[in-house]
Order: structure tokens, then sequence, then C-alpha cells
């Protein structure tokens, strides 16, 4: 365990160092000058507005990092040739892989808590601001606690993504680690189309290749509650835990194979 | 006691080509036994092997076949990376952290703490000569500064076997002299060095047992005084204030006769011409004595010989396999 620790640590004090947290200021921009223009332009729509854009840009600023922080993780260690070094002390390598997903996630962890953090900061300004006649058209209450389901799903969305950025670095190429990783996020998304494939083709094997597909590749589309949230429709505490545990044994499994990978790689 | 390191029939192919269909073979069923507390000197031009089998004790790269073991163990063994140190060819690091922060990162890995961690950075950074720049990150470091960054985090762990690939790589003369002194204090202190070079004056200056690698193959294993290619077969004496006269009198003794500059000559004497008796004879007609040095195989001189000996066998599998060990 010690060893996956000091080496997760490293990966934050890296992404720290090479100005990551930037983004968070980026967002923080973006959300103020947002809710101020859209203070100006609409009439009781703004809150439900602030809280979709809020929670949009958590989870897009956070999947920049998933994929461009995560395919750089192994490779990275390999280009520089730091990796030497390291896999000559007592790490082995699924320790390596463990530790460096780990770091990737503790920053992550720490960036989408800031961002949640910021969207409460400028809710709560407009719970302040806006009259109570103005509030009680709200969908939800201002400060919804329901807004952390979805923070919560959208983090272990990142989770996955990470996984599967970590799992193409440890074979290809990092351009190649990016596309393929952005790849399966769009996929993902429209993962629960490909279970319905076989009703809208003629063909046996197609639609067969459309099941296997829906099989294999992570349904990213149920992390996806913020329309619920937003206007205020329920999100059973059922449905977030079953939509949990999907995702971090679709994040063991990824772990586990890229570790197997990782583990025959010859450093040339 | 098992030896510090076994090395038997190691061999590294790669596959190569688009469809991966043809191997280079890197290294050739080397066999060699490196003895507990020595200093071994393990020697080869570029592309000669030498960092493949550092890779491979090192379990960077995986045998194509053959076995190797450290302190008795297989060199997989995690318990193993705890007693010895590595410092890579070039070594290089993460350019965002201190060299104090470094070596920190890897003390943790090791399990030290607080204050003995410290201390243990602090020491060895100043042993290698960059404790004043010890908060600075690598990214403004030289080259030579890295090299000795990378030295200390393979002492770092007080390591039993010390394997250092082109240890004195980007150093200046000094440099040079302080890693020489500081590879002859660890075999002092009882560790074992196996280090790769491929300049000979390093081994020479170190070690009692050389290997040497030439095409993937062990070319020739022992002392260096063992190794035939390296034995004295001459002497070049370079003497000043000769004068026309005096060089034409011992000119046949000479068996070539360099003008270096007005006055000033090399004579290259053959091994059954005593230098000493042609010295005081030089000395008495009021010449100068500059240098004396034995003259022998340079370790290029023996590469280009045994390559040439090896000729494109050398990294065929078809080849005898090369053992040797002390």
């Amino acid at each position: 365990m010690r060893a996956i620790r000091v080496v997760a640590v490293n990966v934050f004090r890296e992404s720290v160092r090479d100005r990551v947290p930037y983004n968070l200021v980026m967002f923080a921009v973006l959300l103020i000058g947002s809710s101020y223009l859209i203070g100006q332009l609409t009439a009781g729509q703004d809150v439900k507005i602030i809280k979709d854009l809020g929670l949009a840009a958590t989870s897009v600023f956070g999947l920049f990092i998933s994929i461009f922080i995560g395919i750089g993780l192994v490779s990275k260690e390999v280009e520089r040739r730091s990796i030497y070094a390291l896999l000559s002390k007592p790490v082995s390598r699924a320790q390596f892989i463990v530790g460096k997903y780990a770091g990737l996630v503790l920053t992550l962890a720490v960036n989408v808590s800031v961002m949640a953090v910021a969207l409460y900061v400028i809710l709560a300004y407009m719970v302040w601001t806006e009259p109570p006649t103005i509030r009680a058209g709200w969908d939800a209450p201002g400060m919804d606690p329901a807004l952390l389901k979805a923070v919560f799903l959208i983090f272990i969305e990142l989770m996955l993504v990470t996984a599967i950025a970590l799992f193409f670095s440890t074979f290809s190429t990092p351009i190649l680690s990016a596309a393929l990783t952005f790849g399966f996020y769009i996929v993902g998304h429209f993962n629960a189309d490909l279970k319905n494939f076989e009703k809208v083709v003629s063909s046996r094997a197609a639609a067969q290749l459309a099941r296997g597909a829906y099989h294999v590749l992570p349904d990213l589309s149920a992390f996806d509650v913020k329309t619920q949230v937003v206007h205020g429709l329920p999100v059973t505490l059922g449905y977030m835990g079953s939509t949990a545990a999907y995702g971090l044994a679709y994040v063991a499994a990824l772990l586990l194979v890229s570790t197997f990978i990782f583990s025959r790689r010859d450093f040339k | 006691m098992p030896p510090a390191i076994r090395i038997d029939a190691l061999t590294k192919d790669y596959a190569i080509g688009f469809w991966r269909r043809h191997t280079y073979r890197a290294l050739d069923r080397l066999t060699l036994d490196i003895e507990r507390g020595e200093i071994f000197g393990f020697l080869g031009p570029n592309g000669a092997g030498k960092t493949t089998t550092l890779k491979l004790l090192m379990q960077l790269i995986f045998p194509t076949s053959g076995r190797a073991e450290i302190l008795g163990r297989p060199v997989g063994d995690l318990t193993v990376r705890r007693r010895i140190g590595y410092l890579p060819e070039n070594p290089s690091f993460y350019d965002y952290l201190t060299a104090e922060e470094l070596l920190g990162y890897f003390g943790d890995l090791f399990g030290y703490k607080g204050a003995d961690r410290r201390k243990r950075v602090a020491d060895l950074l100043d042993r290698v000569g960059i404790g004043a720049e010890r908060r600075l990150q690598l990214r403004k470091f030289s080259k030579g500064m890295i090299q000795r960054v990378g030295i200390a985090q393979a002492l770092l762990n007080d390591p039993e076997v010390v394997f250092l690939d082109e240890p004195m790589s980007g150093l200046d003369p000094l440099g040079r002299r302080d890693v020489r002194s500081l590879i002859l204090e660890l075999r002092d202190q009882g560790r074992t060095v196996f280090f790769s070079s491929h300049i000979l004056a390093d081994a020479e200056a170190l070690c009692r047992h050389v290997a040497v690698l030439a095409g993937g193959r062990l070319a020739a294993a022992g002392t260096l005084s063992d190794i035939l290619a390296f034995q004295v077969h001459g002497w070049e004496l370079v003497i000043s204030g000769l004068s026309p006269e005096v060089l034409a009198r011992v000119t046949p003794r000479v068996r070539r006769a360099t003008e270096i500059s007005p006055g000033r000559y090399s004579l290259e004497l053959s091994l059954d011409q005593a230098p000493d008796r042609m010295l005081l004879d030089l000395t008495a007609a009021g010449a100068t004595l500059v240098s004396l040095n034995p003259m022998r195989d340079t370790l290029e001189d023996f590469f280009m010989k045994r390559v040439a000996e090896m000729g494109a066998g050398a990294r065929t599998p078809a080849v005898e396999e090369s053992r040797a060990g002390h």
C-alpha cells in the first residue's frame, strides 16, 4: 500500500506543478461571468441554467484532465526514462499502475470538489439576491443538496474515463490513446442505442456486433443525471449505488488488464 | 554464499519489422558470475549489449531465454530491490521536482521517514557534491549534475550491490575523479559495484575483473592483465631537448620516432627494449623525460578486432555459447 500511496502523491504533486489547478480559475471565471450574463437575459430560469452550466463544466473540465493527463501517466514516465530508476526501487509494476491511477483520481477529486463548492457559492449568491416570489417558481431549491448526486456520478464517470485513458497508455502512443479514449467516451454516451440496434438494421451480423459492443463498452449515459437533478426529479439511492458499483467494477477490470499488459512490457 | 550476481545464458531478442517476423539479438547467451565485494567492469562499445544486460538485471526488459540472480534471488524479486541501487544510462528524472524532493520520493518508497529520511537525503546530496543545489528544480540542472543526482538515488538505500550504467558519462574531469573515489569507497565498505563503461581507463583505474562485450556476445572476461589483448606490447617515451645527433644514434633501437615539435619526440620502443636503459642514455645526452607510458591495445582496438573476428555471426543465434566466470 505504501508504494501505491507514494506514487499517487507524486502524481498529484506533478499535476499541481504542471498548473492543472489553473483550470479551476477558468471554471470560476466561466461560472461567475455566465451567471452575470444569464441574470441579465432571463427571468426565473437563470438558476436552472447556472446549475446546468456548472454541472456540464465540471464534467467537461474533468474530462480534459482525465484524458490529457491520463494518457501521459505511463507514456511520460517511459519517454523521459524516469521509469528506469523508479522500477529499480521496491515498486511492482502493478503498484506503479494503481498508484498512478490513484494519483490522478486524487487530482480529479480535488478538482471536482472545488468546482462543486464554487457552484454552490454562485447558487447561494443567487438565493440571496433573488426575491422570494421568484425563488418560489424554481423546480428545485437553489442550493439543492441533490446536486451532489450528479457531482458524485460525474466523478465516478471521470474515474472510469481515467481508467480507459490509462489502459490505452499502457500499450499505445499518447495521441492514439487520446483519440481512442475520446472515442470510447463518445460511444459510451450512445451505448444504450447499441442495445436496440437490431430494431433498426436487418443484418443479423451487424445486430450481433452491436450487441457485443453494448456489453463490452461502458454505458456512460448511466452516469448522467444532470437533467433529473436540475429539474428536481428524483434520483434514488439504489440507482446511485448500482451505477457507482457498475463504474467501479469497470475501473477494477480496466486496471487489472492494464496491469497485465504493463507487467509484460519491455522498456527498450 | 551465492555470488553477488549470477547470469546464466541470458539472451535477449527483439522482434523487428512491421510484421515482427525478424529478430535482432541484442544479447547472446551471456554467462557471468560476479563475486561479492568487488568492482566489476562491464566493458564494450556502444551497442555491445551492456545496457541491455543491465536492463535485464533490473527487469526493465524480459529475457528471451536464460536467467539471472542477484544476491541469490531471481531478478524480479521485490526484496532484492531493497538491497540494490541502479544508475540508468543518461538518467532522467522528474524535472518538476527538486533534487531533495526526488530523493525524498524514492526514500518514501524504501519506507524511510521523517528526520532519518531528511538526513539520509542531505548527506547523500553533499556526498555527490550537489548539496548546495538541493532545493533547485531538476529542470535547471546540467547533465553532469543530473548524473550526480542519479548516483545519489542509486545509493539511497545503502545497497549491497550497485549497478552503474556509464557512471562517468556527462561528467567533467573533476566529476570523473569524484565518481572514481566514490566507487572505491563503496568497495572499501564491502559493497559490490557493477559498472558499465566504454572507456578502458575507467576499468584500469578501478577494476580487478572485467568482462568485455562485443556484438552482444561475451568477447573476454577475467582480470585486465589476463586478457591478452590488453597486455603491454611496447613503450612510448616522450622526450624533449633531443638533438638530431643523439636521435640518429638511438634510432636503431627505436621502433618508430615521431617529431612532435622541434626537439620533442615520441619514441616507440618494443617490449624487449628496456625503457629505463634508453632513458638513462638519453638523459645523459642532455634530453629531458616528458612522459613514459606502456603501450597496449585500447578497448576500441580490441572491439574492432573482436567484431571483425565475429563478423556478421555476432548477432545470430547460431553461435557457440559464451561462458565465463572467475
